[in-house]
């Protein structure tokens, strides 16, 4: 759609052009330029091509943090799609208990990521935490500290807390949007619960859904506060994600070209994948689309 | 296959109602025959949602009883009542074909596969579907979009009633006729009850044998196009049916030496005897005549009888011609066929007494009996 | 005030939305777009408004070109199919939300408020909230914001749609009242011919992005410039016949032959298509040039004064409009007689070879 141009409208899309810049376009270029050059001090580059990303490729901490952040990522979107979607279909409608249930559902959404991290440490422990407590005293052994399993399930369980909410959240919305003459005409072809869910909301739900999916894959893709206070990405490396791997290698050994060249892997990795999933989404909704005009 | 009998049935949206003014829907006992096709006709605001989604069984009635075949069906919901209904807007699935679309209704209720399939061919053959019987639903005109929620309820041998609310609302004038002509002959086809919902006059009419003609909560007429449009019950069926509406003229009594004339803005309307003999024998001060607008004689000569009017402005529509002219302080609407000649400024009117209704406090007196349709 | 649209071009993904569109609008003139759903109604609409941005072509407003000038620069109003309000605001502030906007002293306000309130009959509704008010009131409060503050030009995009039919047929007099006084060019998009025809004034026929005519709707009505824009006039929709003319015959669709009467003489021998409106035909002869046709009834629907006479025969489907009740049963046969010099004749093309006189009284 070309609407009527007012060429005084792209000076107030000036100062963000400048944000963006500074605050993504600039810092980037210099992870590209640190990522091809060897640095000794101010003076003292010197151009070393694709040496880092080869070293940082072949590097194992790069592949095991990786297999577990798509694992991690896999995991937390299996469990918050389903219980997000189911969350909102049960939730009222109508009246107090509507705005009530809004309420208690965007509260964890509000709370600093470094919080929940603090507020999971102690609730989890098994000394002074409910959590722990709770469970070792039903006589299961649980110690998020030095068990890798249950410092996964913790992590997980946090990740779940958190953000559920928003991807029931986008669902309620996008449920509230389907205009009531749908449930009736259901209703009155006799579709199951079940027809309902599958021929009506899911098909007005795909829309936010996508949103969401997409949201949760950046963000559980990219994680790195929650478990960093919650478990320090232990015991041993096994919750140590990307994000970690990458920070402990700029800032804990300041080998800046790897860290650059890892950065760089990194962000094309979400970039690849977010792509991938966006473009099958919308080609299959062009395919479809095409299928029906032409035949 | 049924009829539905409304039995005393009122409604109010309020949980104690105190005043008539409290009720949707006024007390009213109405049968709908099987295999019927009636509409349901009002401005809105009339009722006749609220009516509708009491058959459907969207609301509870809070008084009286929506009876299937003679039974109560006030506790039975929506899906267990086998009725249909298309909606205003096209309900469909959009993830499924339109044969998925039609079958859907089967399948929930686990009907066998070939019989869905002949079920299904024989009713998209009808409703001209076949072309495009394996097309995903979603980017179809609207059109045919409610011509699937329709299908979705002729597929179904249990279903006793199609409801329509406002089902062309939006489809293009010329696929309006075309649509309406498909539902006339689906219900020749299928015997089945068909309601139709509607504010228009023109639908209503050409699909229904019978109208229910609403307004504030009552049926003010049940009746065929026919009769709603040449003996309205009420003012209000001759202002609602017909385009334009009745021409009403309020009338005063002025009684003189025993002889009673009846008059406005200072001319005598000729009466016959039985017209006056109707008139005196009433209290009320609230008199009308009626007339419609394609029964008024208009003419460039006068006759015995004849009103001299000014012609202040000619609506011309192609099929026909609509005069609008000034009597007294009177505008009275003539409506012309296309090839009569409209006379030029002064013209005379003549009312013939077969047309020439008269209503007291709204409602029509029978000059046969001289009594007022008035409950 | 005038309007002038030259050479107007809109194309949207490589589809020409306008195409080449020439017009011209006067002062106090009530002008009225007529074409389907998608015809381009509203494409132009927008176009006028300065909402949309033509490809190519020139916009003039007295004379200026104002195709770059958005939309604040054109002192527009516009009214939608929905009922488009403030919810927040009450009926009298909705009203006077252009005023304010435009700094008009709250006096002036006051006046032009209850003076516009009043053209339209929502005086006594001007404390209430629009969502409290019918549809048709809605609407009112709608076209009471537009009217109020003397736009030069007013667009009314189906307004009337999604009212009852009795509340369309009230205010569609009545906004030709209220234009009757008023210098502003009012633009008014239907697809309903009805409206067209009620509503008086110049009508301009848009079929697929393009304008097929430009007139007086009952001319266009009566001389359709060709099949499409005769098809437009649809209430109910003409009936089309193929059909040849030769040097002594006309025979439609190879089955019926008649003799060729003195109106065709002038007329090429070759393949036609005849146009015939449904009021015109009629089921008894009115005379003996009548051509008479042997079909079967395939519905009838009975309005309250008139019936529509649906019959086929073969692949040919045609529509009577016949004063009084008929009522036939499916399949019955009947014959049905169509008066020659009625007919429309267009060529295979598409474009009007022969329109009948509109004022031949039917006196044969």
């Amino acid at each position: 759609m070309n609407k009527v141009q007012n060429n005084k409208a792209w000076w107030l899309v000036l100062p963000v052009f400048l944000l963006v810049a500074f605050s993504a376009i600039i810092p980037l270029m210099t992870v590209v330029n640190y990522s091809v050059q060897d640095i000794f001090d101010q003076n003292n580059a010197y151009f070393v091509g694709a040496e880092w990303y080869k070293q940082v490729l072949s590097d194992p901490r790069l592949h095991d943090s990786l297999a577990r952040q798509f694992f991690y990522s896999a995991t937390v979107l299996s469990i918050e799609v389903p219980l997000g979607i189911a969350v909102a279909l049960m939730m009222p409608t109508k009246g107090w208990s509507a705005s009530l249930c809004l309420i208690l559902l965007a509260l964890p959404l509000l709370i600093p990521w470094n919080v929940v991290g603090t507020i999971w440490q102690i609730f989890a422990r098994s000394d002074i935490g409910l959590l722990g407590y709770v469970i070792n005293n039903l006589g299961i052994d649980y110690n998020y500290t030095s068990s890798p399993i249950d410092a996964w399930v913790t992590v997980v369980l946090m990740d779940v807390w958190h953000w559920t909410s928003l991807i029931a959240l986008l669902c309620y919305s996008g449920l509230r949007a389907i205009p009531d003459a749908y449930y009736q005409a259901a209703k009155i072809d006799r579709a199951s619960s079940w027809a309902i869910f599958r021929f009506i909301q899911f098909p007005k739900l795909r829309g936010v859904l996508i949103i969401g999916v997409l949201l949760r894959f950046m963000d559980s893709f990219m994680i790195y506060t929650e478990p960093f206070v919650l478990t320090g990405g232990g015991p041993g490396n096994s919750t140590t994600f990307l994000s970690q791997t990458l920070t402990k290698m700029a800032i804990g050994q300041f080998d800046i070209g790897p860290a650059a060249a890892f950065s760089i892997v990194y962000f094309l990795i979400v970039l690849l994948v977010s792509w991938l999933f966006f473009t099958t989404i919308t080609h299959l909704d062009k395919d479809k689309t095409k299928e029906q005009s032409y035949d | 296959m049924a009829e539905i009998h409304l039995k005393n049935l009122a409604h109010s949206y309020m949980k104690t109602p105190q005043s008539p003014s409290d009720f949707a829907i006024h007390e009213m006992d109405h049968v709908w025959q099987q295999g019927g096709a009636y509409a349901l006709l009002g401005p809105s605001g009339c009722g006749k949602s609220t009516l509708l989604n009491l058959i459907s069984g969207l609301i509870k009635p809070s008084h009286g009883g929506v009876l299937f075949d003679g039974v109560e069906v006030n506790n039975i919901a929506t899906q267990d009542r086998n009725i249909a209904q298309v909606f205003q807007f096209p309900v469909i699935y959009d993830s499924m074909t339109v044969y998925e679309n039609l079958a859907f209704p089967l399948r929930n209720m686990k009907v066998a596969k070939d019989k869905i399939e002949t079920k299904v061919m024989e009713v998209a053959k009808t409703l001209d579907l076949i072309d495009i019987l394996y097309r995903k639903a979603n980017n179809l005109s609207a059109d045919e979009k409610q011509k699937i929620s329709m299908g979705r309820g002729l597929v179904r041998d249990d279903v006793s009633a199609i409801l329509f609310d406002e089902p062309l609302t939006v489809i293009d004038p010329n696929l309006k006729w075309k649509l309406r002509r498909k539902l006339k002959q689906i219900h020749e086809r299928y015997n089945i009850t068909m309601v139709y919902v509607t504010h228009d006059q023109l639908e209503a009419s050409t699909f229904a044998d019978k109208i229910a003609l609403m307004y504030e909560g009552k049926i003010v007429q049940f009746g065929t196009p026919r009769e709603l449009f040449e003996e309205p019950k009420h003012t209000f069926v001759g202002y609602f049916i017909g385009s334009p509406g009745m021409n009403f003229i309020e009338l005063t009594a002025n009684n003189s030496e025993g002889n009673t004339k009846f008059s406005f803005d200072d001319i005598v309307f000729p009466l016959n005897d039985t017209q006056k003999q109707a008139l005196q024998n009433t209290s009320s001060t609230n008199i009308k005549l009626g007339i419609r607008p394609e029964f008024v004689q208009l003419s460039a000569s006068a006759h015995p009888d004849s009103l001299p009017c000014e012609v202040v402005y000619v609506e011309d529509l192609g099929t026909y011609k609509i005069v609008s002219v000034t009597l007294g302080k009177q505008t009275l609407k003539v409506r012309l066929g296309e090839d009569q000649q409209i006379p030029t400024e002064t013209a005379y009117l003549n009312f013939p007494e077969q047309w020439l209704k008269i209503y007291i406090d709204e409602y029509l007196v029978d000059l046969s009996t001289g009594d007022n349709n008035n409950e | 005030m005038s309007l002038v649209l030259e050479n107007v071009h809109r194309q949207v993904d490589g589809v020409a939305h306008l195409n080449n569109i020439n017009l011209e609008f006067q002062a106090g003139s009530f002008n009225i777009l007529l074409g389907r759903t998608l015809a381009g109604k509203t494409s132009l609409m927008r176009v006028i408004a300065g909402l949309d941005k033509v490809s190519s072509g020139n916009i003039y407003m007295d004379g200026n070109n104002v195709t770059n000038d958005g939309v604040q620069k054109r002192n527009i109003s516009m009214v939608y199919q929905q009922f488009i309000n403030y919810p927040n605001l009450t009926v009298y502030d909705n009203i006077a939300s252009p005023l304010k906007l435009s700094g008009t002293p709250s006096d002036e306000i006051k006046r032009k408020v209850q003076e516009t309130a009043e053209m339209l009959h929502i005086e006594q509704f001007l404390k209430r909230h629009p969502l409290e008010l019918s549809g048709g009131q809605q609407q009112r409060t709608a076209m009471a914001r537009a009217l109020v503050k003397d736009a030069s030009i007013i667009l009314f995009d189906e307004p009337l749609v999604n009212l009852d039919y009795k509340l369309r047929e009230e205010l569609r007099q009545e906004l030709r009242e209220l234009f009757k006084l008023r210098n502003t060019i009012a633009i008014y998009a239907t697809t309903e011919p009805n409206e067209a025809l009620a509503l008086g004034g110049t009508t301009s026929l848009l079929h697929q992005g393009q304008l097929l005519q430009s007139g007086p709707a009952i001319e266009q009505y009566h001389k359709p410039i060709n099949l499409n824009a005769a098809d437009l006039y649809s209430e109910p929709p003409i009936n089309l016949l193929k059909g040849k003319i030769s040097d002594s015959e006309l025979s439609f669709d190879n089955y019926a032959n008649f003799p060729i009467g003195d109106q065709f003489k002038s007329i090429a021998a070759g393949e036609y298509s005849f146009g015939i409106r449904p009021s015109h035909i009629s089921i008894v002869p009115k005379s003996d040039n009548d051509i008479e046709l042997s079909v079967k009834v395939d519905v009838a629907e009975i309005s309250a004064s008139e019936t529509f006479l649906h019959v086929t025969n073969n692949d040919l489907h045609m529509v009577l409009q016949l004063s009084g009740v008929h009522d036939y049963r499916n399949n019955t046969s009947v014959n049905i007689y169509i008066p020659p010099e009625k007919l429309f004749i267009f060529a295979e093309d598409g474009s009007i070879i022969k329109a009948p006189s509109p004022s031949s009284s039917g006196g044969l």
